[in-house]
């Protein structure tokens, strides 16, 4: 029963953060979001795997958000986040949105759990919210940090699902590659802009 | 040694060492070097057979254990393994001449030992991770440190780390599904999913925008190898999907998707190439196209389906390469390569020109070059199919036709009293002129491939069956 209670924690902590994330422009709050959710992915995956191979995927994202943050910190201010002009980009309008994809999840949730009985509703709500704000995320930017934000969240969802049915050691070795590599390439190319934009003012 | 330490480890490792500690200069030369000889002894030793040399019996063993799963390379590969090693030697020799990075062979190595790696792991789903890994590695190739990155980077990435979620979940359905094969919802929700992976994957519409994109941004080299590599070792792992789960490879309406698909592909591509003015994008759009060819292939009912994709794989490398070689020459004199700036290019970049002009040639398969041949082989199975489809084939490869008829003209169209020139160096001129010799190769005898591919239909236990 705890269990649980915390769980439904964890997914509203999910969706808080989540929603942090999309709605904030400002980076530093954006990755203390994400520092926080992976607090809460870590507990929703070690619902269906030991704590050792969900503590790999905490570990990763924390390293994952150091090596945004330290890169992002060397930044001059001027290359804050632009977004995509031609969408709006009201906080409304990203609210409203959130709640579309919060009410997709209540929506398919009970669906999921009983077409795949035993994931349990906490595993496919987190991580349902976190694979919708992901994708919207996405499709909203084309600033280099928050698509690389919009991934992780998207990635970190599918692994609280694939955990429940997948705990193979490799995988999980895989995936927490793969996430890192998607942190370092994210700093690289934060850092190529900046390198091009010093170019351009020395011009 | 195992066959997964020879040609997955030791190239990683090289790709590793020559990326942090080997002189600039020299790595192409040990790069290629490597690959060649990866080439080569995947041609000469065979994978768990036991060779006497003299006295000396040598046996590369299949597989290896990692984290509880295996990494394994079967005679079977050799061929194949054979052809990649040897097409990356063929890119990685290219890179001086083509002024590309440095680190691009370091790291086109490390991305080919990954690709490898995604045949040889054990589940065959995995292989999802590892071509999402490679795509990661090649974004470093794609821009460089001093490069605001663009768009098309940004979608490629997305595009690609996406497909990987979608292909591993739908694997785990797919297994589902085959215990309880009449669960029609489950299998139209597996097939749906798997689907989609594929399209991030391969780049099927409307997923492909980031590949004329990238070819505006980025070095046309690493593009060009990037193009190469992902889809060859895509369309390999789809095979396995095929091969693997017995539904996909029966279900008439699949079969029916992934040839619309193809078909859209082939007409897209061929449409917009017509329509740009940019030798990079319409090489982007030449891609896509050459992609859908691969994709309308592996829609096919016929016992053919490996030998007609394998087929359009190995001179597509050859192709890419000579193409990518030549944007990169006359990239360093017309920097965005659009049509304004290359105007006239023809009168003072002779070979490379010449050498692009034959590359679409053969992409639109020209009888005498390399594409032809596995075209002919897919008309061939096309003559079975209803007519619409080798129309939509017909009007796609006319596209291409057109793109080329138009890049020409822009190239002739030098100033009056305009003198000839050579600006290429020796190097480039050989390099170009031997890839030219190769697509005449391919396309006159393409008996030489043979070899190579009989076997390769061993790699699949049931398709084509």
């Amino acid at each position: 029963m705890i269990l649980d209670i915390i769980s439904w924690a964890a997914v509203g902590i999910i969706l808080a953060t989540s929603t942090a994330i999309f709605i904030n422009r400002d980076w530093r709050i954006s990755l203390g979001a994400l520092t926080v959710q992976y607090i809460a992915a870590f507990w929703l995956v070690t619902r269906h795997m030991p704590f050792v191979m969900g503590s790999v995927k905490l570990i990763t994202g924390w390293m994952i958000v150091a090596a945004l943050g330290i890169t992002r910190l060397g930044l001059p201010a001027a290359e804050d986040q632009q977004g995509n002009a031609f969408l709006p980009r009201g906080q409304w309008f990203r609210l409203m949105l959130i709640l579309l994809v919060a009410l997709v999840t209540v929506g398919v949730t009970p669906r999921i759990e009983s077409a795949i009985p035993g994931l349990g509703w906490q595993v496919i709500a987190g991580s349902l919210l976190l694979i919708g704000t992901g994708l919207i995320h996405l499709g909203m930017t084309s600033d280099t940090l928050n698509a690389i934000l919009g991934l992780l969240t998207t990635l970190t969802g599918f692994e609280i699902l694939y955990a429940a049915v997948e705990s193979s050691i490799l995988v999980t070795g895989l995936l927490a590659v793969t996430n890192l590599g998607l942190g370092i390439v994210g700093s690289y190319l934060l850092l190529a802009g900046s390198a091009a934009a010093e170019a351009e003012e020395e011009r | 040694m195992s066959a997964p330490i020879i040609w997955i480890a030791i190239p990683f490792a090289v790709g590793f060492f020559l990326l942090f500690f080997l002189h600039k200069r020299l790595s192409p030369l040990i790069g290629g070097a490597v690959a060649a000889i990866l080439s080569l002894t995947a041609l000469i030793f065979p994978i768990d057979t036991a060779l006497l040399l003299g006295a000396i019996s040598i046996k590369i063993s299949a597989s290896i254990q990692f984290f509880g799963r295996s990494f394994a390379l079967n005679t079977a590969d050799g061929p194949l393994i054979a052809i990649v090693y040897g097409l990356a030697a063929l890119w990685f020799f290219g890179t001086e001449t083509s002024g590309t990075a440095n680190r691009f062979v370091a790291l086109g190595l490390m991305i080919v030992s990954l690709l490898t790696a995604s045949i040889a792991v054990e589940p065959f789903l995995f292989a999802a991770l590892l071509l999402d890994m490679a795509a990661i590695l090649a974004i470093p190739l794609l821009v460089p440190i001093y490069q605001k990155p663009g768009r098309g980077i940004i979608r490629f990435l997305t595009y690609q780390t996406l497909a990987m979620p979608f292909i591993l979940f739908s694997g785990w359905m797919l297994a589902g599904v085959e215990s309880s094969p009449g669960a029609i919802s489950a299998t139209v929700q597996a097939g749906t999913i798997l689907g989609l992976g594929f399209a991030f994957l391969v780049g099927i519409f409307p997923f492909y925008n980031w590949i004329p994109m990238l070819m505006e941004e980025a070095a046309p080299y690493a593009s060009g190898f990037l193009l190469w590599a992902l889809p060859t070792f895509t369309v390999i792992f789809a095979l396995g999907f095929l091969d693997r789960y017995v539904w996909l490879r029966t279900s008439p309406q699949l079969s029916n998707a992934i040839q619309y698909a193809g078909i859209f592909m082939v007409a897209s591509g061929g449409l917009f190439a017509s329509q740009q003015k940019h030798i990079g994008r319409i090489m982007g759009y030449a891609a896509i196209t050459e992609t859908g060819l691969l994709v309308l292939a592996m829609g096919g009912r016929s016992a053919e389906i490996v030998n007609t994709v394998f087929l359009l794989l190995i001179p597509r490398g050859l192709e890419l390469a000579v193409w990518a070689l030549a944007l990169s020459i006359l990239k360093r004199r017309a920097y965005s390569l659009r049509f304004g700036e290359v105007k006239g290019l023809a009168r003072k970049y002779p070979i490379a020109v010449s050498a692009l002009i034959l590359a679409h040639l053969s992409m639109t398969g020209f009888p005498l070059l390399a594409g032809f041949p596995p075209r002919l082989a897919l008309w061939q199975e096309l003559a079975g199919q209803p007519i619409y489809m080798s129309f939509w084939v017909f009007f796609g490869l006319l596209g291409l036709l057109v793109a080329l008829a138009r890049t020409l003209a822009v190239f002739v169209m030098a100033e009056e009293n305009t003198g000839w020139a050579w600006n290429e160096t020796w190097a480039q001129s050989v390099m170009l002129g031997l890839g030219a010799l190769g697509l005449f190769v391919l396309g006159i005898f393409p008996q030489i491939l043979q070899p190579l591919i009989v076997n390769l239909p061993a790699l699949f236990n049931h398709l084509g069956l």
